[in-house]
């Protein structure tokens, strides 16, 4: 396990005064008992741990999806998902890991595998018989909403193939795609492009690694330090220099301007400028918002659209501006929820023996758009694995509201999920 | 008068009393242990739970320093667990003299101490929050202790090896027989506290183990003892900022250890000579200090949460010694009173150190064993106490066993992990006049938020135990019949097995469960006053809103009576109000 400094999360086990209000909002001990609440798996269970102990105490923190909604409401700065997320660590370290975690934390190089043939891949995945070996074999939910890889090339095919239609401009922006739109949704990043350039910006878009986040999410913190020293690597020099970094994948985004330096304790200086240079993709729009310098010029978007804000959005403590840029689009009748997790929490829910609690956890934010009336034909979210957990859980397509916002642009196409002509 | 009679009356219900009713029990001789409070109530609860490994008195008191290493060998086998195999470092920061370390190495060849001094690197790897500016660090053999447990279970196999051990019976008087020249001590008058009975126990030796208190009682024989009360103060922080004890390699002085003990890490100490052992009152100036000591072994201490300050007073004796606490010996001082003053049947057991109680027993009963007349060689160093085959203590040893046996659904202390069973347990196998009893028997509130949570729900316990003993009242006499096993107290697996408890039904204040609660938060309350600042002052103002805001406790009817907790915390606002008048 990392050892401990003064800069650790650990230490905010002192801040907590037992009020049991994490405990009271916590969506997975609202519905299981494996889970007996964050007060009890954080600041209370920490204080019997310690770096090289003969074992691990306890093992129910791992039930914990680290949704981080205790973290949301905890009066007094306790980080009890970071506090989680290291014990599970430490039990990993010790315990060593199943093939199944191991897989589900390298998104990136499962990404790149299926990449190769697509086709086949999605094929050899996604038919019933595969998924069930996978449950059995490898513990993988044969229920759980896997993603598809894109069989139309990468994001940065894309990027390559249209080099010559993309904008040159002193205004500069870098963008961090992730894992999920370089190789299943390339589409994002389309959208995200289109949005930025149609502002008047040029898109950088460096080579980069899988966040870390998913090693992280499964307890294998070394691997995740080596991904999270490439980006800062490849990318603190664009921060150094002025240039924000744009993320569409909330979960990303966090990872690079929170968790990972939290809880790998990595606090030099690129790490640091680093985290201080990224922004959740629509907080930065935001800030061009009330400048006065983002263009407002959207069509109107008959459309009734209930918006999840996802737990790791809301980790970034930055309001909600995915909501309030697409309360600027006329018609646009928006429906916010107020649930507190879909479920999913990442890779959690893809688990077998979780895969039931994460659906409970979610049904809350599937009621929640059922109620919305049988004439709603999407939902938006900005999480990859929480949209996927919402048509998994409604039957409903989800999209990305920086989709919405290409859409109103005028710039993309929101039922084919494609740039619209003249601009790909 | 109920009166009995015994070979050996104990005076003294800590370390060293227990310690002695065990070696004379398992001798084969009769004991009865008086105790004016619950076990471990004076020093031996209130100290900072090293085990020593005899480093800190290697240069200044070679002889305490031999006692330690070899006791600490031995308590590791007998009370295996009630100690943590925790080690200990000596380490040189830059404010400690020039020559110490090396005569401190020296010092501990030639007692005999496995000291060994090790790379900075290693240090710091296993001690990451150690002051980077430490130059040397040496190992030892330090540990630390569970000196709640440790005298309950020395009190439990003294009991099982035929002893009794009457807890809240205050020694009123010493009995004598025969004028001066030619006295003896015949016994004891003693008061039973809770019901107000008194009993006259004649004993053929009378051992006086009343600690810091063993001057009062040698006065009730006419005896002078000059004990000298050291005062102690410690300083928690809420977690185990270290897993090592980190002392200063320097001749002992204030604030030189940090000893981390189950949750906690335990700064100490003041030595302050009093003039009461009951004179437990904190100054501000000694808190400070503590915590700028604590600062030079790992910075930022001082700024992390602090838990509680408490003082304990040591018993310390040197004949004829009139300088300051601080250098007087820690060396065990047994007074024979016949050669002494004259006055035969009469032993006093004092000075010395937790990690030397057993052998302040052992040489306080070869003494009794030569005055009776008998020949009986000590077993104590050989005897596991009950509970010993578990092993030492491990921090994470309760959590382990709560989610093994998944009691998280029945945690009535969360800080400290307290089960509903252990509580319970705890009731039927100790007598439980307040609800501090339970503290020391399981670590009731004594964790983050020092009773916030569990004060309300254990006094709603203690009273639904007793309507029901009302109704349907146990068989067995007060400290009779029921198995007094204490081994597992403090283990959450193993309490869940426990039946049903019953419980004393002659106990009184639990007659009045306002009465418990408030006592016990004021308890709690007087160990926070010096250290009501930052986190734990917020953590107070929550409890202030549950029990003076949605409890109303302040207002509570508790009819005017008192237990005896209540004279305790009372003791400091009586004294206070004294100083005031001044």
């Amino acid at each position: 396990m990392a050892p401990i400094s003064w800069h650790s999360v650990d230490l905010t086990l002192d801040e907590c005064i037992k009020c049991n209000i994490c405990t009271s909002h916590c969506p997975v001990s609202a519905v299981t008992d494996l889970f007996p609440g964050p007060k009890y798996v954080g600041p209370q269970a920490q204080r019997f741990r310690e770096s090289g102990q003969p074992r691990s105490p306890d093992h129910s923190v791992d039930y914990c999806s680290g949704c981080r909604v205790c973290n949301e409401v905890c009066p007094t700065g306790v980080r009890i998902a970071e506090l989680n997320a290291r014990a599970r660590a430490q039990i990993v370290a010790e315990k060593g890991l199943p093939l199944r975690n191991r897989l589900l934390g390298r998104n990136e190089l499962l990404g790149k595998l299926g990449s190769l043939a697509p086709a086949l891949a999605n094929f050899g995945l996604h038919n019933s018989f595969s998924r069930l070996v996978a449950e059995k074999v490898m513990g993988i939910a044969r229920k759980a909403p896997l993603p598809t890889w894109s069989t139309s090339g990468t994001f940065r095919d894309w990027l390559k193939r249209t080099r010559d239609r993309r904008l040159k401009s002193n205004k500069k922006v870098v963008y961090f795609h992730g894992c999920a739109t370089m190789y299943y949704e390339p589409f994002i990043g389309k959208a995200a492009v289109v949005v930025l350039e149609h502002n008047g910006y040029e898109v950088i878009v460096p080579e980069q690694n899988c966040c870390g986040l998913p090693l992280l999410s499964n307890g294998e913190f070394d691997a995740a330090r080596n991904y999270h020293r490439n980006n800062v690597g490849r990318l603190a020099g664009y921060a150094r220099a002025g240039l924000p970094i744009v993320g569409t994948s909330t979960s990303c985004t966090l990872t690079l301007k929170e968790e990972a330096p939290e809880l790998l304790d990595y606090h030099d200086e690129p790490a640091t400028t680093l985290k201080l240079g990224t922004y959740d993709i629509f907080e930065w729009l935001r800030e061009l918002y009330e400048v006065g310098e983002l263009r407002t010029d959207f069509q109107p978007l008959p459309l009734k659209l209930p918006y999840h804000a996802p737990c790791q959005q809301r980790a970034h403590r930055i309001g909600k501006p995915a909501l309030e840029l697409m309360a600027l689009i006329p018609e646009l009748e928006l429906a916010e929820s107020h649930a507190r997790c879909c479920g999913i929490a990442g890779t959690y829910g893809y688990k077998v023996e979780k895969y039931q609690i994460a659906m409970d956890v979610g049904a809350e934010l599937f009621e929640f758009v059922k109620a919305q009336g049988q004439d709603v034909r999407y939902t938006a979210c900005d999480s990859e694995t929480c949209r996927w957990q919402l048509e998994h859980g409604t039957a409903l397509p989800s999209r990305h509201p920086i989709e919405i916002l290409a859409a109103a642009y005028g710039l993309y196409d929101l039922e084919r999920r494609e740039v619209v002509a003249g601009k790909r | 008068m109920k009166r009995m009679s015994t070979d050996v009356l104990v005076i003294g219900g800590g370390s060293t009393g227990a310690g002695v009713a065990w070696d004379a029990a398992l001798r084969g001789l009769r004991v009865i242990l008086v105790e004016k409070r619950d076990l471990t109530h004076g020093t031996t609860g209130r100290y900072h739970g090293l085990l020593h490994s005899g480093g800190r008195y290697a240069v200044k008191d070679p002889q305490s320093a031999i006692e330690c290493i070899e006791e600490n060998r031995i308590l590791r086998r007998t009370h295996a667990h009630c100690i943590e195999d925790t080690g200990g470092f000596f380490v040189v920061t830059p404010e400690d003299e020039g020559d110490y370390p090396d005569r401190f190495k020296a010092a501990c060849a030639k007692v005999g101490i496995p000291c060994e001094e090790i790379p900075l690197k290693e240090a710091f790897r296993r001690e990451p929050l150690l002051n980077p500016r430490i130059s040397r660090v040496f190992e030892v053999p330090d540990g630390s202790a569970d000196s709640f447990l440790a005298t309950h279970v020395t009190a439990q196999a003294a009991r099982q090896a035929g002893a009794q051990i009457l807890i809240y019976h205050e020694v009123i008087d010493l009995l004598t027989e025969g004028s001066d020249g030619d006295r003896r001590v015949v016994g004891a008058r003693v008061c039973d506290v809770v019901h107000g009975e008194e009993v006259r126990i004649d004993a053929a030796i009378t051992v006086n183990a009343g600690g810091a208190w063993a001057g009062k009682i040698a006065a009730m024989a006419g005896v002078p003892v000059n004990v000298i009360p050291g005062k102690g103060v410690m300083v928690a922080v809420n977690h185990r900022l270290v897993n090592t004890v980190i002392n200063r390699c320097k001749m002992p002085a204030d604030g030189d250890i940090l000893v981390p003990v189950h949750t906690v890490a335990i700064i100490g100490t003041t030595d302050e000579r009093v003039s009461d052992p009951e004179m437990l009152t904190i100054e501000p100036w000694e808190v400070d200090l503590m915590l700028r000591e604590g600062d030079k072994l790992v910075p930022g201490l001082s700024r992390s949460r602090i838990l509680r300050a408490w003082a304990g007073v040591r018993p310390l004796y040197q004949e004829g010694y009139t300088g300051e606490s601080r250098d007087a010996t820690r060396a065990l001082a047994l007074l024979d009173h016949r050669q002494r003053d004259g006055v035969s049947g009469f032993l006093t057991i004092t000075g010395g150190k937790w990690t030397t109680f057993r052998l302040m027993a052992e040489k306080t009963v070869d003494k009794v064993c030569e005055q009776l007349g008998v020949e009986r060689p000590c077993l104590t160093a050989t005897t596991p106490v009950p509970g010993a085959e578990q092993g030492h203590y491990w921090l994470g040893h309760r959590l382990h066993e709560v989610e093994e046996a998944r009691l998280q659904g029945d945690l009535i202390c969360e800080c400290e992990l307290v089960t509903r069973a252990m509580v319970e347990q705890a009731v039927a196998n100790n007598p439980t006049v307040t609800l501090d009893d339970l503290r020391r028997d399981v670590r009731l509130g004594m964790g983050p938020c020092q009773g916030g949570f569990c004060t309300f729900r254990a006094a709603g316990i203690l009273h639904q135990l007793r309507l029901h003993a009302q109704e349907a009242p146990p068989q067995t006499e007060v400290d009779g019949g029921l198995p007094w096993n204490v081994a597992y107290l403090q283990s959450p697996r193993h309490s869940v097995q426990a039946k049903p408890a019953a419980l004393n039904p002659k106990v009184s204040p639990l007659d009045n469960p306002n009465l418990l609660l408030r006592d016990f938060l004021q308890e709690r309350w007087r160990g926070l006053t010096p250290v009501l600042w930052g986190r734990q002052l917020k953590q107070e103002r929550l409890n202030e809103l549950i029990y003076l805001t949605i409890m109303n406790v302040d207002h509570l009817p508790e009819d005017g009576e008192a237990s005896p907790l209540t004279e305790f915390w009372r003791f400091d606002a009586v004294a206070g109000a004294k100083e005031d008048g001044r």
